[in-house]
């Protein structure tokens, strides 16, 4: 089966290794995975500050860089695959072909996490069990209803879940609001680092790589030693 | 007030006791309230319908309202129209003066919040009364509430109780119930002394104009029976149509806002008292009150009128939490405040509010009217772009940014240069102290160094070895 990967731009820019541990895990399920020539950024900083006229432009390109592909679009972070499912459906509803090319690639596109256990899940199993503390990724939980599946995957690889206080309160980096706001961004950011640290887990594992820049950069400048990963790149290791 | 929200929030967040306040009561209500939800059958139908109703009243409003109005003054009731708050309170102060009143026992309403009621009262030398505990204490501190349903969520009880001994001449207390014995004692002399009740109301009922208040104290039912007129100001959008609609409205309001089934009284008025009744006022006003909900219901925020002010919004928001209601600058605080105010108030001077959120969406979860808050948000914010200056940085960057992303060879080349210039002030991997508009960033949190390579090449490489 032939999914193309779109990648989003802070796994492009910043965080590579998650991008390749998604393209290998995504293999190990049998899939051939494509890079759709041309994809830069879904559009959702400008969409999200209300210049909605930028944010249109670049989901036009975005759609006329994924409509002609095929297969399943698998998005490694729930908050751009909310953006591609949900926010361009409003951002063209007044262009009726656009808006079919946007309802066309909304249809084809999955969260990671989402397309994994849909495909049945990963093979694989940690050599050394860790103990895991999970933020669930509002976009990913509140937008696309994606709950449990993070959590299966997390078993079935044989990491162990640790619960943590309020662990469905959103982190604070919530994209330009984490500048914008930066002093609120990082009192909710204290508040559930506070709450991870005082878990005991050992790593930090979300699917939206955004919040996980802001809770690592905060864990860094605590000084804390806690591991954070991309579910991709947990699994990836727990296949290797 | 002073400043905007961004200094406001500020110092708020600097207060350690705002934060064992509102930390230690959001969570709880927040368990109540979901607790409070398992204990509904079929809750999301009951959530499904109830919105479904909201709607179509907010969908007919001018029609409701003019039956509404019809069965008012059927039961006896007199109805005003009130444009803007100085209208609503122009209006009541003149029902006040022609009755010869000169005390005025108020319960909870936000809407006499929304007007200034208390001020104009004073004004035309008319003494006024908050009888909602909470409320009550507000106005001894001559503060402002803070919470749509805790209007003192903000102070500690040793807080209040420094309000009491020094503006009741009581002896220091932090013991709740004292401190709730010394209210109720004032309190009871009011309720006897006073010529005019003052409520707002939760819902009025379209079908049989009964108007609905939901109460823990009984202070709403005192309010609405001892003294002998009674005004009611509510918000235009406060209807439902039937009673069976009321039924599933306060199955949710009260599960809501506090966890409970119902709350402790419920009462429903349907105008003044009748001949052959021993209790209840000699007259009956209610006063509907506009200030701008018509220019909302025609607006993108519309659904907003649908609230039903259970507060759970607040509860739930990370943001609210972390700043308290006052950073909000108005009557209304939280999710809602930053849509109504903006809507009531105009946006201009509130187009901050719309931006503090992460959009988070634990709004619209709890909601139980299923308002979807953060769509509404990002409406205000469009309109704000449209109406309001924005910072040049920002708005220079994100047209830069939609040209940019849409070229993708010159987004590579201008990501390439951004990599470069970030990568410059890295060390070991990582940037303490960013440039331009990412030094909010780094203010708090350090920041990932970009890749050397970006994953597209790392990919193409990849793809390049394999074949």
């Amino acid at each position: 089966m032939i999914v193309q990967l779109f990648p989003t731009c802070l796994v492009n820019e910043f965080h590579p290794a998650a991008g390749m541990s998604v393209a290998r895990v995504l293999e190990r399920l049998g899939c051939s995975v494509a890079l759709p020539e041309g994809v830069t950024c879904c559009g959702q900083p400008a969409f999200n500050a209300g210049f909605q006229d930028e944010a249109r432009r670049v989901a036009r390109h975005t759609l006329r860089v994924l409509a002609p592909t095929e297969g399943p679009i698998v998005v490694p972070s729930g908050s751009c695959s909310d953006m591609l499912i949900h926010q361009y459906a409003e951002l063209f509803r007044d262009d009726a072909r656009a808006a079919a090319d946007a309802r066309g690639v909304a249809a084809r596109c999955r969260e990671f996490s989402q397309f994994v256990a849909e495909r049945g899940g990963p093979q694989a199993s940690m050599k050394t069990p860790a103990r895991v503390a999970y933020h669930p990724s509002c976009h990913l939980m509140r937008g696309l209803g994606v709950r449990r599946e993070p959590l299966e995957i997390l078993s079935s690889i044989g990491a162990e879940s640790v619960p943590f206080d309020e662990q469905e309160e959103c982190c604070g980096f919530g994209g330009l609001f984490s500048i914008k706001n930066a002093d609120i961004s990082a009192a909710m950011m204290d508040r559930k680092l506070a709450a991870i640290e005082a878990s005991g887990a050992e790593r930090l594992v979300s699917c939206d790589l955004g919040c996980l820049l802001h809770l690592e950069g905060g864990l860094r400048r605590r000084g804390a030693a806690i591991k954070v990963q991309h579910l991709a790149e947990l699994v990836d290791e727990a296949q290797q | 007030m002073s400043g905007g929200f961004a200094e406001r929030a500020r110092e708020a967040l600097g207060n350690r006791q705002l934060h064992i306040a509102l930390d230690r009561t959001t969570a709880q209500l927040g368990v109540r309230r979901a607790v409070g939800l398992a204990s509904l059958d079929d809750a999301d139908r009951v959530r499904d319908r109830a919105r479904a109703s909201k709607m179509e009243v907010l969908h007919t409003l001018a029609d409701s309202l003019r039956a509404f109005e019809a069965r008012l003054v059927e039961n006896g009731a007199r109805v005003h129209w009130a444009e803007t708050t100085d209208d609503a309170n122009r209006i009541i102060v003149e029902i006040a003066t022609k009755a010869g009143v000169r005390r005025v026992a108020k319960s909870k309403s936000m809407a006499s919040e929304e007007t200034h009621l208390n001020a104009a009262f004073e004004r035309a030398g008319i003494g006024v009364v908050e009888t909602d505990l909470g409320e009550y204490i507000v106005q001894l501190a001559g503060d402002r509430p803070s919470h749509i349903i805790m209007p003192i969520v903000h102070m500690t009880r040793e807080q209040v109780g420094r309000v009491m001994a020094q503006r009741l001449s009581v002896s220091y207390s932090d013991d709740t119930q004292t401190l709730a014995r010394y209210a109720r004692g004032q309190l009871r002399e009011e309720f006897l002394q006073a010529d005019m009740g003052l409520t707002g109301a939760n819902f009025g009922v379209v079908e049989n104009g009964a108007i609905c208040l939901v109460t823990n104290e009984g202070n709403g039912r005192m309010v609405t029976t001892l003294p002998r007129v009674h005004v009611v100001l509510m918000g235009i959008e406060k209807l439902v149509a039937t009673m069976a609609d009321l039924d599933r409205f306060l199955k949710l309001l009260a599960r809501s806002a506090t966890g409970q089934k119902l709350t402790a009284y419920t009462t429903l008025v349907r105008g003044p008292r009748r001949s052959g009744e021993d209790s209840g006022p000699d007259e009956m006003h209610v006063v509907l009150l506009d200030n701008g909900r018509s220019r909302i219901l025609a607006g993108e925020t519309a659904e907003i009128l649908g609230c039903i002010r259970c507060g759970a919004c607040l509860n739930a928001c990370p943001v609210y939490r972390s700043v308290g209601g006052h950073a909000y600058g108005d009557v209304y605080p939280g999710p809602v405040g930053s849509i109504v105010t903006p809507g009531i108030r105009g946006l201009a001077p509130f187009a901050e509010l719309p931006s503090a959120s992460s959009l988070c969406g634990a709004c619209r979860e709890v909601c139980p009217v299923r308002l979807d808050i953060p769509r509404m948000l990002l409406a205000l914010r469009h309109e704000a772009v449209d109406r309001t200056p924005q910072p040049a940085a920002l708005r220079v960057g994100l047209k830069l940014f939609a040209r940019v992303a849409s070229r993708p060879r010159l987004y590579r080349l201008a990501a390439a240069i951004a990599r470069r210039v970030l990568r410059r002030r890295a060390r070991d991997g990582w940037i303490r102290r960013a440039p331009g508009m990412a030094r909010g960033w780094t203010r708090f949190r350090d920041l990932r160094a970009p890749a050397a390579v970006t994953f597209e090449t790392a990919w193409r490489r990849r793809a390049a070895r394999k074949s």
